[in-house]
């Protein structure tokens, strides 16, 4: 017994055998998966997106164009050899602005997402778990601030803590959680009622025991595809932002305030905007595609024909 | 029916308050910035003084909360910091640019969002499908301050076929206001040629609202048809040799859209939100480019107003949708 459970192969095969049925869904999951086309586009814009976002600042032509370089003789190339997508009125290279802030997207879209998922699923734990009061006030104040349609309120707030990245970072990030915190609560409302809830209750489990052990799991997955959809969402928010002004500041490179530049040279540079934001659509696109395709997958009612 | 009515009547206060807390603590963050910047760089520190005295903006802030509703509850929004005009008239007039978007925006939606997911659920898994598919999360996908921008240049700067930016050409006589609905006012007045303008200036900006409603109601409708297509009553109907057709019409749409309809209102919420970065771009007149200006220049007493009144729109318009849903369908009313 001793000898074989030290054996690393025969333990994988004991893990394999006691989870043979999550391994099957998990493969007719895959297959699923990969029968849909779009959705494995979206999973290949996202892992290449990824690879920018990580690598880009190595590779870039002109990294000295995000920190502040000018080059004044230089300004509004049309896309040519050296500059890809031209430059814009201070002689810096679009191509690289437009890579370099793929990975300042990312890590604010994580951020943002970080904490609204933080907020949301710990209110919605709470709110779903415990009733009575305390989920009549966490669910008024998480519709109250759905009431809010598109970016009204984090644009408020943003303006509100002043410019640049952290402002937005900070804006958007308590303005997203609600969306977490219903999807969690109503998910609390049905797993509670569950066999084993009542099991893990009655041999003895402590309140937050049973939330974060044994039902919070189970909304995982609901969550997983939420945010892989909130993704884009959040990107496309904060580029929102930067294009009105409040969001991230020039010479730090976003999307969002090089569209916005590049309306003041419009139609002659044309490049300026264009680039920006086509290259933002195709990573926005790749989430979605991506986040639709998870979401089939988790559909009881999707069935493999 | 009653009981419900009167429960959702009674949240409406609570809400409302709520509402009003979230965007006073917002607006009321950095109080000593916007006046300053009102003011001027070359403002002395007095004039300065007597602004925030003029604005309350010396007292402690739950006074200064319950000033304002008390402003509110006789319908007194304040006035802009910037540019001293009182809120409430000024939001009343910008919201029926922004309602006129909205609205002609979600016609939009509907007539391209429909189709598509009739299509995409009667080819189901094939290429119809897809393209609704790839439609429908294109459109969300899209950066529409982007696309609005691409527009612009493609049809106004390019092709020279649409005007791109305000709400009606500045060389003709500006409708009489009878609604603030420059559609409905030039058809009121019987002037034709006006409407032609008013219709030539709304087109681009209708149309980049309208990918988002196109977005929802593709996948919502798609989504009930492919449900109804699983009941009963649909193998009982075929068993029976009706006609494909008919059955679409008469049975599956029927059915399917009601959730769709009763989505109509939230849409209508979700439109309003897209207006914000489409008005900005278009310098249409609306509320959302009132709300962004006044943003960019920290005039609270604006911000606090447009927000507020945003939400107020939106849970009023949500109220509507929930009783419409009820009454149309009876298996809502009795359960």
């Amino acid at each position: 017994m001793a000898s074989s459970v030290s054996n690393p192969s025969s333990r994988l095969a004991r893990w394999r055998e006691d989870h043979a049925s999550q391994l099957s869904d998990l493969r007719r999951g895959l297959f699923r998966f990969a029968r849909n086309r779009l959705s494995l586009l979206g999973l290949w814009i996202v892992v290449a997106m990824l690879a920018v976002a990580v690598t880009g600042s190595t590779w870039v032509p002109f990294p000295g164009d995000t920190l502040g370089d000018v080059h004044m003789d230089n300004r509004l190339q049309p896309p040519n050899a050296t500059h890809w997508f031209g430059t814009d009125d201070a002689g810096r290279d679009v191509f690289t602005r437009v890579i370099v802030a793929t990975r300042t997207s990312f890590q604010v879209g994580l951020i943002i997402l970080g904490v609204a998922i933080s907020i949301g699923v710990t209110l919605g734990a709470v709110a779903g778990y415990v009733g009575g009061t305390p989920n009549q006030i966490i669910m008024r104040l998480t519709d109250v601030m759905l009431t809010f349609p598109g970016i009204f309120l984090p644009m408020a707030l943003a303006a509100a803590l002043g410019r640049g990245m952290v402002p937005a970072m900070l804006a958007l990030s308590v303005t997203w959680w609600p969306g977490y915190c219903r999807l969690v609560e109503a998910q609390m409302l049905k797993v509670r009622e569950e066999d084993f809830v009542a099991g893990a209750r009655a041999i003895g489990a402590s309140r937050w025991r049973v939330i974060f052990r044994h039902i919070l799991p189970n909304t995982l997955t609901a969550i997983v595809v939420k945010a892989s959809m909130d993704f884009g969402f959040a990107v496309l928010a904060l580029a929102s932002l930067g294009f009105i002004g409040i969001g991230i500041q020039p010479p730090e490179p976003d999307w969002g305030s090089m569209i916005a530049l590049g309306r003041r040279f419009m139609p002659g540079a044309w490049w300026i905007s264009t680039f920006p934001g086509l290259f933002m659509f195709v990573m926005v696109l790749g989430f979605n595609l991506l986040g639709d395709g998870l979401r089939d997958l988790l559909d009881p009612n999707a069935t493999v024909k | 029916m009653l009981r419900y009515l009167l429960n959702r009547l009674l949240w409406i206060p609570v809400v409302l308050i709520l509402l009003s807390l979230v965007t006073f603590v917002i607006s009321r963050l950095v109080p000593g910035d916007p006046v300053k910047l009102a003011a001027g760089p070359q403002a002395r520190p007095e004039q300065i003084e007597k602004m925030i005295e003029e604005f309350g903006l010396d007292r402690p802030l739950p006074e200064q909360y319950l000033r304002y509703m008390g402003g509110l509850l006789q319908g007194d929004w304040g006035y802009s910091i910037g540019n001293r005009r009182a809120v409430l008239p000024d939001l009343l007039t910008y919201f029926a640019a922004t309602l006129e978007l909205t609205v002609v925006a979600t016609v939009f939606g509907l007539l391209v969002g429909i189709p598509l997911a009739v299509v995409a659920a009667r080819w189901r898994d094939r290429w119809p499908d897809h393209l609704s598919r790839f439609v429908s999360i294109g459109a969300v996908s899209v950066p529409v301050f982007w696309i609005a921008i691409v527009l612009q240049l493609v049809f106004g700067q390019l092709l020279q076929w649409l005007p791109v930016s305000g709400r009606f050409d500045p060389r003709q006589s500006y409708p009489q206001s009878i609604t603030g609905i420059l559609l409905l006012d030039t058809l009121l007045a019987g002037n034709l040629s006006g409407f032609w303008t008013a219709s030539r200036y709304l087109l681009l900006p209708a149309l980049c609202q309208s990918l988002l409603v196109i977005a929802l109601i593709t996948r919502q409708l798609r989504g009930d048809l492919l449900d109804m297509l699983r009941k009963d009553f649909v193998m009982v109907a075929r068993a029976n040799g009706i006609q494909e057709r008919i059955l679409w019409s008469r049975y599956l749409m029927k059915n399917a859209m009601i959730a769709t309809v009763s989505m109509l209102g939230f849409l209508i919420g979700f439109a309003l939100g897209g207006s914000v970065l489409i008005e900005f771009v278009f310098d249409w007149p609306g509320i959302g480019q009132y709300a962004t200006k006044a943003a960019l220049l920290l005039d609270f007493q604006v911000i606090m107003g447009s927000t507020l009144f945003i939400g107020v729109v939106v849970v009023v318009v949500n109220l509507f949708t929930d009783l419409a849903y009820r009454l149309v369908d009876p298996r809502i009313r009795f359960s």
